[in-house]
């Protein structure tokens, strides 16, 4: 017999718990590898069959991403050699760059209104979801339950009426009306996450507060928003998700100046051919903000999701 | 350091009635129980001297001023939390210096008084761990030193000792009324512990129903409870109760029930109906040729004394004698009471009947 804890597992369960562990990480993780894999393909590649698991990567994608390009005579592009190394990139194809696409202002209006929708939703959510935890509201449930039931329509049955408000009060294709569409959807989730998260807060660190001689404002600053940091985190990166993924709305409501990645991304599929490393690329960088954001705060998502799970 | 008086306090929470009336002053410098069983009021009595409640109605006054509207950061008071309710997110020094920081004073100045305070609390080499590691002893040193740094008016706790480990509590009372009677602040301690109030006052109030049930000195409260609810919540084992219908004269020293006549104090007044005759367990006598005949039960061996449970015509009797007297169950024995101690009760109301023994207390009620 091994002396080991009754209540921890077998090192063949161990094995096997891993293994199954492993073989499900990979399954989920394949799909984001393969996206950013052939980003890094050419466009022949790409499309191969059998896919090619190994190849000579090329920043292909990229370039065609980040770049118009326009096709140009062997004499002409002999008479003036490219001097970049993506205009040799561009140029072995015959082209020539003509300026840059578009994708660089369509990344820089998601990350102004993703990140902006989540900031106020947050902002907002927090200061809500204080006065129905700590004060006798009104109608606090029937309140409560009237903004929970914002979430329990598909946002895009009101698609129709927000289009028309939208055209009516020139909110349409601007950032500011995308950030508050966002936050109007955002705000449910937010206000019931951080109740949730407040409720845990033992009141008497207020009051503490209180009876040392500072004002409930104060309190509430410097008690309560230590406390609600891991769950401001966690509801932020719900609210971040949400908002950078967005699809519908941003395709019926943007168009131009405050078009997100999301209805960008497909469209380069018809610029110049089917050209998936591009759209490869656009996707991997599409991630990485989301990703950076959640691994920056990842401890406080773990915490966040099981919170309540096991009381203190 | 300041007198607190309560007048005609009243709190109720939609039809709920949580405080009734209540009206008691607590003196400069008194170590001040508040004491009853849960849901009695005795907590929001507490928090609404502290402003974490406003009253219904009432008055409040802290050293004559009326704060009874007043918002809890104006009444420059301290409050000692169950939980302690340390800041989790600072150190111990930080959490002693937080109330001295919303006063504006100086860095050099803070930094003395919270040395002092640690000093004064033995937790110096604290200062600088986070309060999460901190043992429940600590965790409590640490929210005194909260309460005393800034020299309040007066000090709240709200059983303070409830979550220390019952070897430890011990300790920490005798800490905590050493600490008072040092710096001879007046406290209002609310807890649910008849031993810890008895302990540790000087003065108690007994809550039920939030209802002042009775207010006095340790001693008058366990000689000479008003109610029913009070002899009973007071001492363990509690107080006999042996009930009875009968009549009695003012002047009267002596009820009969069963048959049998047993002495009581003096009476002051007449009384006729159901009735409750109350014995503290050490004034119960165990006395062979007692006319009152008992079987013993069982006998708890306690160390200097025991506690010998008897099944009599009365009722059940239990008795505090001298361990040293041998006693089998099974064996029969006589029954004497000590008159003098005796309260009787009116059964019905619970109030006590006026006696000789009890007159001086109950008639300032």
């Amino acid at each position: 017999m091994s002396a080991t804890s009754p209540t921890e597992p077998g090192a063949r369960l161990k094995l096997v718990s891993g293994l199954l562990v492993g073989l499900y990480a990979l399954i989920t993780l394949l799909p984001l590898l393969w996206i950013i894999a052939t980003g890094f393909k050419s466009s022949a590649d790409a499309i191969a069959y059998p896919p090619k698991l190994v190849f000579e990567p090329t920043l292909e994608g990229y370039v065609n991403l980040f770049t118009t390009q326009t096709r140009q005579t062997p004499e002409m592009l002999a008479a003036d050699p490219p001097t970049t190394w993506y205009e040799r990139i561009v140029s072995e194809k015959g082209m020539v760059i003509a300026g840059p696409s578009r994708f660089g202002e369509r990344f820089l209006n998601s990350i102004i209104i993703g990140f902006g929708s989540t900031f106020l939703s947050v902002f907002l959510g927090t200061l809500a979801a204080y006065a129905f935890s700590r004060y006798r509201v009104p109608l606090k449930d029937d309140l409560l339950f009237f903004i929970l039931s914002t979430r329990m329509m598909p946002p895009i049955a009101v698609a129709i009426p927000i289009f028309l408000m939208f055209r009516t009060i020139g909110l349409s294709d601007t950032h500011a009306g995308m950030i508050l569409l966002y936050t109007a959807v955002n705000l449910s989730l937010a206000v019931w996450l951080l109740k949730g998260f407040i409720d845990e807060i033992p009141r008497e660190y207020e009051e503490a507060a209180l009876i040392d001689g500072y004002s409930r404002f104060h309190a509430f600053v410097k008690v309560v928003l230590p406390q609600a940091a891991t769950g401001i985190a966690s509801t932020a990166i719900f609210c971040l998700i949400f908002a950078w993924n967005e699809y519908a709305f941003a395709v019926l409501l943007t168009s131009g100046t405050a078009q997100t990645a999301p209805p960008f991304i497909p469209t380069i599929i018809g610029v110049g051919g089917r050209d998936w490393p591009a759209v490869a690329a656009g996707a991997t960088l599409f991630l990485l903000p989301v990703m950076v954001f959640t691994i920056l705060l990842r401890k406080h998502l773990l915490r966040g999701i099981t919170f309540g799970a096991v009381r203190k | 350091m300041a007198e607190i008086v309560i007048r005609n306090l009243r709190k109720e929470f939609g039809s709920f009635t949580a405080v009734e009336g209540s009206s008691f002053t607590i003196a400069d410098g008194e170590f001040f129980m508040l004491l009853g069983p849960s849901g009695c009021g005795k907590t929001t009595t507490l928090r609404m001297i502290a402003g974490l409640e406003l009253p219904t109605s009432g008055q409040i006054l802290i050293d004559g001023e009326d704060v009874s509207q007043l918002p809890a950061s104006r009444r420059d008071i301290a409050f000692v939390f169950q939980m302690f309710a340390l800041y989790p997110h600072m150190n111990v020094r930080r959490n002693i210096a937080y109330p001295l920081v919303s006063q504006g004073l100086g860095r050099r100045e803070v930094a003395a008084k919270v040395a002092e305070a640690a000093r004064i609390l033995g937790i110096d080499h604290l200062l600088d761990r986070p309060v999460g590691g901190l043992s429940g002893g600590d965790r409590q040193r640490v929210a005194l030193g909260r309460a005393i740094v800034r020299d309040p008016k007066c000090f709240l706790m709200d059983e303070p000792l409830g979550a220390l480990d019952a070897e430890f509590r011990e300790h920490m009372a005798q800490e905590l009324r050493a600490l008072h009677d040092r710096m001879g602040a007046t406290t209002v301690y609310v807890t649910h512990d008849q031993l810890e109030a008895m302990q540790m006052g000087d003065r108690i109030v007994v809550m039920n129903h939030g209802v002042i049930e009775q207010f006095g000195t340790p001693r008058d409260i366990y000689d000479k409870p008003r109610t029913l609810f009070v002899a009973e919540f007071i001492g363990s084992p509690p107080m006999n109760f042996l009930r009875f219908h009968g009549a009695v004269a003012a002047g009267a020293t002596e009820v009969a029930f069963h048959h049998i006549a047993h002495p009581v104090p003096a009476l002051r007044e007449a009384f006729a109906g159901d009735m409750v005759y109350g014995v503290r367990p050490e004034h119960v006598r165990l006395a062979d040729d007692a006319p009152l005949r008992a079987e013993v039960i069982a006998a708890e061996y306690l160390g200097t004394t025991q506690i010998v449970t008897l099944r009599s015509a009365a009722g059940v009797i239990r008795a505090r004698i001298a361990s040293d007297r041998a006693v089998r169950p099974g064996t029969s024995a006589g029954v004497a009471f000590d008159g003098g101690r005796v309260t009787l009760f009116d059964a019905r109301s619970g109030r006590a009947l006026r006696s000789a023994h009890n007159e001086g207390v109950l008639g300032h009620g």
